[in-house]
């Protein structure tokens, strides 16, 4: 037994090192390499896996129904990170080099332990990071960050929008004065990145700005939400993600807050977020920078190529058109817009890290183009450029109502300007901390 | 005052659902020595295997009898598979194998029912309730009212019927049990599966308050903490110390909370653990430990 | 040869030869010859950066805890929260005293780890078995929290996170793959060599004797209380400094979160796959965790073509790991580090059957 026992070990260590070395398959030319660094096991799959559906659904469309991007076909691979940051290092190692001579012109690493671990690595092999929606907010200042792009909405930008939202509810930013605007955080570098701004918010519009913590991962809320219940304050801001969210919204419930006058922010915004909650959810606001609703003009044409053939990557057809699916859209058709107008300058052919950087600080989606993607309503107007690595800043209010998303306002732009001067200190400390000298894009 | 008060019950209320937890731990560890660091995995199999087969559209009840079953098969093949092979291991050992078990269980659980959440609706609206000026939640009164009746049935399962007798003979002297004709291998069959049906009770009602996901299984740790207070052989211990725990935990997070910057619920119950450790190691109400060389 | 007349009582110098006891292993030369020269002229940027420097600091930080666990008995589940010490302490100091060589930083994050470690290794002296192991976790969820709590620890970065500062030894810059890979490897082998030392020495002979029976070995005269907190404090300057090679030569950056109970769990299984009371063990343990799922994940690709679900392989490779954890525990407790030990003694004695 024991010598058997030995003996098979040995022979499945050898073959499983053998499977390791194996040459890969033959080189592939002319296609474009995407890196999907994904998670789809771990406390946070189930926000994981609508997205990764989502972008595999929007690159298969790219290829099968339009040819590519200009004739260029679009490769790629999945490779599972749960959300860590170790994972995220080894396959991006594994990944940067590109696929069977496909290169990687964009890489997303798809969660922010992974982004933040790679944003000196990226740097250094030229490859642009896109953190859509999470990531550093500082690197919206391209001079001192230049392959980091926080596109299209940062939390800075968030903080604000529920400001002026809250503003529109009550008539005004000079009726801001004076009120009470809770903030329950999760407690990590995520929930505490709202901080500044609000409190920089708080002092220019007259408001009282109170924080409260919840301790990962916020399976307990009740201390919380007894303490929400004493202050009573106007409106709360509701800056959790994972299991923290429902946990958040039923204890509301139970401590009798209306869950009308809770904003959760765009990590706290997807169907896999409310339903779990049950009744208490009905009337829960959200802010997100791309909604939820399967009414678009990019969801007809997807369902008509790819889900109704069977392509969907989805298991799951109920999220179809749910947030995190949408998120998956906006994200894919970023970066192919990127690669897109890489290609203007330098070619219909694949393009390496370098170029797509390029592609991405002179993406500029306009209405028109938007409408001509499909993406018109789904996707803010963007445009990017060295100095600003955002590019959009807005974000739509939605309304849960037991069964799906109803959007209740159009773009609510944050007040960029104002929050402009904290980032680019924050921005200056880090050049100053790592010895960086920001770019002159002047020169550019 | 009414602040104090609402914490305290609340915290109590919220403790019954830790000592329920804790019971499961507590019937294991009696009956076979065992800490089984995998009854967090448990109570989230046993809840993800109820959520997916109510969404296929069976009725509670058949549900609810569908998964005890579920559970008293994973006994089954627990007790064949990892406790026979190591009996009369060093307790450390089987501590460890259980921790592999967590995984295989916690792997087995998402690779055959998905990782998505899942809403548990079990018909109990989480509304407040008023006493008088106090606000109590309803969904926690319930609960405790559970937790009490699961309490009741496990009493009575172990001082009036005949295995439950033989249960606790096993815990007080495993080999004089041996040597009236106890069927020791049975005896861990069942306790196992008494364990799950507590865990899945207890899944139940922790998935009802924050959906059936993955993080459920952690609500195992927190049972940690009660065991070492209450003893890690006594139900009557688990229950003192879950309360003990839950009004601690929220006390110290209004009152102590705000001093240090809140968010302190990971481990203020464990330090209290720490301290109760010092004063008395075996617990309240726990058999207390004599080594011999 | 001459007829040895055997005597009882023969002396040392009189003793035949019949065994000789290699001081220099070739073996061991030959592996340190390939991991210092060979692999990094060999090795390309995958294999150095997520492979080789995982690995080694796994290593560092399984032998850490193995000599708290593996060899003084004393169940800790607290690992991750003393990387997590030497990390935050590591950065600390290299961001607050100008001019601090590294290694000298890395040596101080380690004692301050080492001295963290102490502190959470009193109540030992109370405390055992399990209850043992809960304190070492409320020690981990403390110092997990603490980390994330307090903005001072990572310089009051929003992110939360403390990143690598420049990495220079005698002007020379560590921060490219092969710079960090032999920075590692030169704490790893050092830190090593003193761990064997270490556990042949009196130290290493009491903590063996506390693990087996500490009620026996305070019979004999052996400083338990004493010896129980030193092997608190070695095992977490170990842990401390592997905590920062973590931080600073594999990921780059760290957060409280890098340094979770998962993480404590994933060093456990490497002493308990590798081999409990054994140095080698930490090793082979490392490597069986850092690699198999990486083989796992190129055999999906490779076997699939790249279909398979890849988080059906996430979850296959936990039940794996899980099943090979009680597989390991029923067959051979002593881990791989005793099967791979036998393996040799078969290779050596073969034809003869072991």
């Amino acid at each position: 037994m024991h010598a058997t026992f030995k003996r098979s070990l040995a022979a499945i260590s050898l073959a499983l090192g053998a499977c390791a070395t194996l040459v890969p398959a033959a080189q592939a030319a002319n296609e474009q390499f995407f890196p999907l660094a994904t998670y789809r096991v771990g406390a946070y799959a189930s926000s994981g896996i609508p997205v990764w559906a989502g972008m595999i659904d929007y690159l298969r469309y790219i290829n099968d129904v339009e040819g590519g991007i200009n004739g260029v076909k679009l490769v790629w691979q999945e490779c599972e990170t749960e959300w860590t940051a170790e994972k995220g290092i080894e396959c991006y190692e594994r990944f940067k080099n590109g696929l069977n001579g496909a290169p990687v012109a964009v890489y997303q690493p798809n969660g922010a332990p992974a982004a933040y671990a790679l944003a000196d690595k990226a740097e250094a092999d030229r490859i642009p990071l896109i953190t859509l929606g999470y990531g550093r907010t500082e690197a919206t200042d391209g001079r001192v960050f230049p392959y980091n792009f926080p596109a299209m909405l940062t939390f800075y930008s968030e903080a604000s929008a529920f400001i002026n939202y809250v503003a529109e509810r009550e008539g005004g930013l000079d009726k801001l004065k004076g009120k009470k605007i809770a903030t329950v955080y999760h407690d990590s570098a995520y929930g505490r990145e709202t901080q500044g701004p609000l409190a920089l918010l708080a002092q220019k519009y007259g408001f009282e700005n109170i924080q409260i913590a919840v301790a990962d991962p916020g399976n307990e809320q009740a201390g919380q939400w007894r303490q929400v219940r004493q202050l009573k304050p106007d409106w709360v801001f509701l800056r959790t993600w994972g299991v923290s969210t429902p946990v958040a919204i039923k204890t509301a419930a139970r401590f009798g807050y209306p869950v009308e006058r809770i904003v959760g922010d765009i990590w706290a915004s997807s169907n896999e977020d409310v339903l779990p909650a049950g009744e208490a959810g009905k009337g829960y606001l959200a802010l997100t920078p791309y909604p939820g609703g399967a009414d678009f003009d990019i969801h007809q044409r997807i369902r008509q190529y790819i889900l109704d053939t069977g392509k969907s990557d989805l298991k799951d057809p109920k999220s179809f058109g749910s947030v995190y699916y949408n998120s998956g859209l906006v994200n894919a058709a970023i970066a192919v817009e990127a690669i897109r107008t890489g290609q203007k300058k330098f070619g219909n052919r694949p393009l390496n890290g370098e170029e797509g950087r390029w592609g991405l600080e002179h993406l500029d989606l306009n209405d028109a183009r938007l409408k001509e993607i499909g993406f018109l309503g789904l996707m803010q107007p963007l445009k990017l450029s060295c100095s600003d690595h955002e590019g959009g800043g807005a974000a739509k209010v939605q309304q849960w109502d037991g069964q799906q998303w109803k959007l209740i306002t159009d773009w609510v732009q944050a007040d960029r300007a104002t929050l402009r001067p904290l980032i680019d200190a924050k921005a200056a400390e880090y050049a100053k901390e790592k010895g960086v000298t920001a770019r002159d894009c002047a020169a550019q | 005052m009414n602040f104090f008060l609402e914490t305290l019950i609340g915290g109590l209320l919220a403790g019954t659902l830790y000592s329920l937890v804790a019971i499961g731990f507590v019937l294991i560890y009696k009956a076979s020595g065992v800490f089984n660091f995998a009854q967090g995995a448990m109570l989230l199999f046993a809840a993800l295997t109820f959520v997916s087969l109510r969404e296929q559209g069976l009725s509670f009840a058949l549900a609810l009898v569908l998964t005890v079953l579920v559970m008293i098969v994973g006994a089954l093949l627990i007790e064949r598979l990892v406790l026979r092979p190591l009996v009369n291991r060093s307790q450390i050992t089987l501590f460890m194998a259980t921790l592999g078990l967590s995984f295989i269980i916690e792997g087995l659980a998402q690779g055959l029912m998905g990782a998505q959440v899942h809403a548990l609706d079990l018909g109990i609206e989480d509304v407040p309730l008023f006493v008088g000026e106090i606000m109590v939640s309803q969904f926690d009164v319930i609960a405790a009212g559970v937790s009490g009746l699961t309490v009741a049935v496990l009493a009575l399962l172990f001082n009036k019927t005949r295995i439950g007798v033989a249960l606790r003979a096993v815990a007080d002297d495993t080999r004089a049990a041996l040597s009236l004709g106890i069927n020791l291998n049975r005896i861990w069959q069942i306790v196992w599966a008494v364990a799950g049906v507590v865990g899945l009770v207890a899944g139940l009602l922790w998935g009802a308050r924050q959906g059936v996901q993955f993080s459920l299984s952690l609500v195992g740790l927190k049972a940690l903490p009660v065991l070492i207070i209450g003893g890690f052989t006594s139900i009557g211990g688990a229950i003192v110390g879950g309360l003990i725990v839950g009004a601690a935990e929220n006390l110290a997070e209004a009152y102590i909370g705000p001093l240090i910057g809140g968010g302190i619920t990971p481990w203020f119950a464990y330090f209290l653990a720490l301290i109760f450790l010092y004063i008395r190691p075996s617990g309240l109400f726990g058999d207390r430990i004599i080594e011999r060389v | 040869m001459t007829a040895i007349v055997p005597r009882l009582t023969a002396s040392f110098d009189d003793a035949p030869l019949t065994l000789v006891r290699r001081r220099w292993r070739p073996g061991l030369l030959l592996l340190l010859l390939v991991a210092f020269v060979g692999l990094p002229w060999l090795g390309n940027d995958y294999w150095l950066n997520a492979i080789l420097i995982p690995f080694l600091v796994l290593s560092l930080a399984g032998l850490g805890l193995n000599l708290l666990t593996g060899y003084t008995g004393q169940t800790s589940v607290g690992a991750a929260g003393f990387m997590a010490v030497g990390a935050f302490a590591t950065y600390g100091l290299l961001l607050r005293v100008p001019g601090l060589p590294l290694p000298l930083a890395l040596l101080g994050g380690g004692v301050i780890a080492g001295l963290v470690g102490l502190l959470f290794g009193i109540p030992s002296s109370r405390i055992k078995g399990f209850y043992l192991m809960v304190t070492t976790l409320a020690s981990q969820f403390f110092l997990e929290w603490v980390f994330a709590k307090f903005p001072w620890f990572y310089n009051y970065a929003s992110s939360g996170t403390i990143s690598a500062p420049r990495l220079e030894l005698l002007g020379h810059n560590l921060s490219s793959p092969v710079g960090r890979y032999l920075l590692t490897l030169s704490c790893v082998v050092l830190l090593t060599w003193v761990a064997v030392n270490l556990v042949r020495s009196q130290v290493g002979r009491n903590w063996m004797a506390i693990r087996d029976m500490d009620t026996a070995a305070a019979v004999i005269g052996i400083a338990v209380e004493r010896d129980k907190r030193m092997a608190f404090a070695v095992s977490s300057f170990y842990l401390g400094i592997a905590g920062a090679l973590w931080a600073f030569a594999y990921l780059g950056t760290a957060s409280a979160g890098s340094f979770d109970i998962n993480r404590s769990f994933q060093i456990l299984f490497i002493i308990i796959i590798g081999g409990m009371g054994s140095i080698a063990g930490s090793f082979i343990g490392a490597a069986f965790i850092s690699l198999v799922p990486i083989l796992l994940s190129h055999a999906g690709q490779w076997l699939f073509n790249g279909n398979v679900d890849a988080g059906q392989l996430q979850n296959l490779q936990k039940v794996l790991f899980g099943g090979l954890i009680i597989w390991f525990l029923i067959k051979e407790p002593e881990g791989l580090a005793r099967l791979l030990g036998d393996l040799r003694e078969r290779i050596r004695v073969w034809p003869l059957r072991f």
